[in-house]
């Protein structure tokens, strides 16, 4: 078998965290009941017209301007037409060939290398409203039923080269993106819900080709995991396609997660011809640059800023690279900089223990079941810094914090868990254990190291984990020696 | 002829209109003479002139983001041809 180059363009939309629609005054509120926030304009009824928000121009602008692109002065819209019960007007308001967002990138890491993938642009466009199927699939409806809440919720299109050559670039591109439309708010990236949604765009080709091969659209990608997956199993698919000598059909293809593989969507093909043309209904934007100045002036530190500020501090790149990935993690750890120095240590506790407990009970970590402050992480930190707590201990107090609010140096006290530093307490029992083990003592003395290690345990296995280990070893050796 | 027949059928079907057989030599002949109409005005010089995108002396028109009452929920259904769960009822559409 021959070797293959994988190329990979993801198109992402990412619906824009605004009170109203994009060209109505209706509230984008989530879960509200059916078609209860619509109007003329949304449910496209004929000589309404539609009104461009202003904020959906300053967000499209905020977005752009955090992923490095050129914003464009001059902006139009266009429609985009099809036949699809879901929107009501047989056309999406949408920008062709002016969006508002031209030439930017993303940084990414994957496995310790650094690479930039292009953004081509991000144009604004309106989301189309929901179909809820009459039966449990599409196929084994009679009939759908349409609720247009959704019906004109401004979104973003960003569009990337097809600049990444594996399912984990991907996933790292789509990371980096989710991030930063986090940190500038424009986005409620909730992939699950759908406020945040991802196509691939995937071809294969021999190595050493010139010419990208045949590229199929993933659409359905919403989760990380399931943007890997659907990208690996894609990969696998077209290259044996052209391994049997086959071609790789232009389709686009659905991504199907409970059985794990991408399947045809046949019917979307005619619907690619889309005939788009200026849209009549509204007037062109210019953009100041006034405007444009005063937006960047507001943008927040961005995720690679804020790494860049992580690893002055000490923090390692793997650490940082997690931390800075969500927003309110990043929060969280910045706050608990207040209350200590060592933030390796800290970083550590975070992506650790802290990640491992929200991840098994599936929350974020702003979510109140989650009981540790960030005030009181960073006094755990300290006290096993001061040498109050070992390790072991710690897991121990920690383990308590994640049940009741409370100060870890009250919990060490309320458990009885303050390590024994105390020379002459120690000094006793390591005179004692020595003098109950003459045979660990002749091993040591003969040159069998682990013999030592079995005198530490006896130590603090009567002090149940509370001894000193550092100074425990410490004395041993001296009286040994 | 540079549409022809099949032209005005594809498009027909794009925009779900329904074109007799009878009526397609009149509605081929129409597209034709538009085009040719649209061949004519390619021959202007327009070297140097911006598109016009719009025919309306106005740029920046813009909303305020602030939520406004739409119409009511049983006055929107009104326009349904037939309703099901509080949603516009549809035949079924293949993806
Ligand atoms: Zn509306």
């Amino acid at each position: 078998m021959k070797n293959y180059i994988t190329v990979i363009g993801l198109e992402v939309h990412a619906e824009l965290k605004t009170k109203t629609k994009a060209f109505c005054s209706c509230s984008t509120e989530f879960g509200a009941e059916p078609n209860t926030h619509v109007c003329p304009v949304c449910l496209g009824m004929p000589g309404a017209l539609p009104v461009l928000n202003k904020r959906v121009v300053e967000f499209a602008i905020r977005a752009g301007l955090a992923l490095n692109c050129d914003i464009q002065k001059f902006n139009k819209m266009d429609r985009k037409n099809y036949f699809y019960p879901d929107l009501a007007k047989n056309y999406q308001i949408s920008q062709w060939d002016e969006p508002i967002c031209l030439g930017g990138h993303i940084d990414i890491r994957v496995n310790g290398e650094k690479k930039r993938i292009g953004i081509t642009r991000i144009h604004m466009e309106e989301d189309a409203g929901k179909l809820v199927h009459s039966g449990l699939t599409i196929s084994t409806s009679d009939y759908s039923a349409v609720d247009y809440n959704r019906a004109g919720v401004p979104l973003i299109e960003i569009v990337s080269e097809p600049d990444m050559r594996s399912a984990a670039e991907a996933r790292a591109y789509m990371e980096q993106l989710k991030a930063i439309l986090e940190y500038t708010d424009v986005c409620d990236c909730k992939m699950q819900e759908g406020s945040l949604r991802c196509d691939a765009n995937i071809s294969v080709m021999p190595e050493g080709a010139t010419e990208f091969g045949t590229r199929a659209e993933i659409k359905n990608l919403n989760s990380f995991r399931a943007l890997e997956r659907a990208i690996e199993y894609e990969v696998e698919r077209q290259i044996e396609i052209v391994e049997d000598g086959g071609h790789v059909v232009q389709e686009t293809r659905t991504w199907d997660d409970a059985n794990g593989v991408t399947l045809s969507m046949r019917s979307k093909e005619e619907a690619h011809d889309y005939r788009y043309f200026p849209e009549p209904d509204l007037v062109p934007v210019n953009l100041d640059q006034a405007w444009i100045d005063e937006i960047k002036a507001t943008l927040p530190e961005l995720p690679s800023a804020r790494k860049e500020r992580l690893l002055a501090e000490d923090v390692p790149e793997d650490n940082a690279d997690i931390i800075v990935a969500s927003k309110k993690v990043a929060d969280y750890f910045d706050a608990g900089t207040k209350a200590t120095k060592n933030l390796k240590a800290l970083s550590n506790w975070l992506i650790g223990d802290v990640a491992g407990f929200l991840n098994a009970e599936g929350i974020e970590i702003d979510n109140p079941e989650f009981r540790i402050t960030p005030d009181h992480l960073g006094e755990l930190v300290n006290l096993i810094d001061k040498g109050v707590l070992s390790s072991k201990l710690a897991k121990q107090v920690f383990a308590e914090m994640l049940k009741v609010n409370e100060a870890p140096e009250a919990l060490v006290k309320k458990l009885g868990l303050e390590q024994v530093s105390d020379a002459g307490e120690l000094g006793k029992l390591v005179d004692e254990v020595i003098a109950a083990n003459p045979q660990s003592i002749a091993d040591f003395k003969a040159g069998k190291k682990k013999a030592l290690g079995f005198l530490v345990g006896q130590i603090m296995k009567a002090t149940h984990g509370k001894a000193n280990p550092g100074m425990v070893n410490k004395m041993l050796m001296e009286k040994l020696q | 002829m540079k549409v022809t027949e099949k032209d005005v059928k594809y498009i027909a079907a794009l925009s779900r209109l329904e074109i007799s057989e009878a009526e397609m030599p009149k509605f081929t002949e129409q597209f034709n003479q538009i085009l040719n109409y649209a061949d004519i005005l390619q021959k202007v010089d327009t070297t140097g002139i911006e598109p016009t995108f719009s025919i309306l002396p106005l740029y920046n028109v813009l909303r305020e983001d602030v939520p406004q009452e739409g119409v009511a929920h049983e006055d929107a259904l009104k326009n349904a041809p037939a309703v099901h769960n509080d949603g516009f009822k549809v035949p079924r559409v293949i993806e």
